[in-house]
């Protein structure tokens, strides 16, 4: 199993500036990057009403489903889905197969502007996240858990 | 899979209820959701029947505080335990850190723990999962009904490799968080020894 996913200020700092750049050329409402299991992992936009980590768990989880059918069609995968609501639409695609990026748009946009604007996102999240591989692969950066001892956990879990 | 975020300080888990249909994997959840503070805990999610059967997940955010500065987030997921819904079932194991399976106690759903344990087994084993290798524990609920199997039976039949079992009530709320905390540990504990990490300093 491949070790565990991690991102670092640098990257998170370019992720964030690419979400926010896509929510204002796309028009959108609120943009989220999400990890396939479900963890929010950037945002940009109108998120303060929104209840990022249970939008995030869900959203992971219809992923997961229609990919299940995807399976089950014999399809390779389905990237995208759209939701089309009566004032708020939500676009969702796989970022180089790592990431799931939301884009919540209504009447001020449309499909084919944020699918335009999704694409050359998308591309350029992907290179961020091999970054991200690269420097979490040359181990260059520290990790916090070789720095977590047992007396940590057993701490934390102390009453 | 953990998810180690650098900037904001949080390391992320996901936890899996597992086990058969009825034995109490949403109990534990709607139990740990009622007894924590409001600032440790997200909302707590059911995708269910109209009948309260879980239909694809129960999803309950926690936080169970900082080490070294980092928040330490657990998700905790439940599966459908209705044989029929094993697709589902599949879906939600993808990623997983660490593993509860929740037995029902009853006599006469010995067969269905069974049952459920070796789907377990080789629904991990075809997410390229080992169960002997995760951190897992095990817990024998609904302890205070009549009718249960002794634990030393339900231990010789569901937990031959002696991983941490618990014996619970889940509705009267005994033995859940110790469930809860075994696991989450044995997952901080993984992560550890797989950064190569570790010592027994402080």
């Amino acid at each position: 199993m491949a070790g565990p996913d991690v991102m670092f200020p640098e990257e998170q700092q370019q992720i964030t500036t690419v979400c926010q750049r896509l929510h204002r050329d796309a028009n959108a409402k609120a943009v989220l990057l999400i990890g396939r299991d479900g963890q929010p992992i950037a945002e940009a936009g109108d998120v303060e009403e929104l209840d990022v980590t249970s939008l995030s768990s869900l959203t992971a989880g219809n992923v997961a489903a229609t990919g299940g059918i995807s399976k089950i069609l014999r399809e390779k995968d389905f990237t995208s889905q759209f939701h089309e609501g009566e004032k708020i639409h939500v676009h969702i695609t796989l970022v180089g197969g790592r990431a799931i990026l939301v884009v919540l748009f209504d009447e001020r946009s449309s499909l084919g502007l944020v699918r335009l604007r999704v694409k050359k996102s998308s591309d350029e999240m992907t290179r961020i996240f091999d970054a991200v591989s690269t420097k979490a692969q040359s181990k260059s950066q520290p990790s916090i858990l070789t720095e977590i001892t047992d007396k940590d956990i057993d701490n934390l879990f102390n009453d | 899979m953990s998810f180690i975020n650098y900037s904001s300080r949080e390391i992320n888990c996901k936890l899996v209820y597992y086990g058969p249909g009825l034995c109490g994997k949403t109990t534990n959840l709607h139990y740990i959701y009622a007894k924590t503070s409001p600032e440790a805990k997200g909302k707590m999610i059911s995708l269910a029947t109209e009948t309260e059967r879980t239909l694809f997940f129960d999803f309950l955010p926690l936080s169970l505080g900082e080490i070294r500065g980092f928040k330490t987030r657990f998700h905790l997921y439940t599966v459908p335990g209705q044989v029929f819904y094993d697709a589902s079932r599949k879906l939600i194991l993808k990623g997983v850190d660490g593993m509860v399976f929740v037995v029902d106690s009853q006599i006469e759903r010995m067969e269905a723990n069974i049952e459920s344990l070796d789907n377990l087994r080789i629904n991990l084993a075809e997410q390229g999962y080992d169960l002997d290798k995760l951190p897992y524990v095990i817990q024998y609920n609904k302890r205070d009904l009549p009718n249960v199997a002794p634990v030393e039976q339900l231990r010789d039949l569901l937990n031959p490799t002696r991983v941490p079992e618990f014996e619970a009530s889940a509705t009267t709320g005994v033995g859940v968080f110790d469930t809860l905390k075994a696991v989450a540990k044995a997952v901080l504990r993984e992560l550890q020894r797989g950064s190569g990490g570790g010592s027994s300093g402080g």
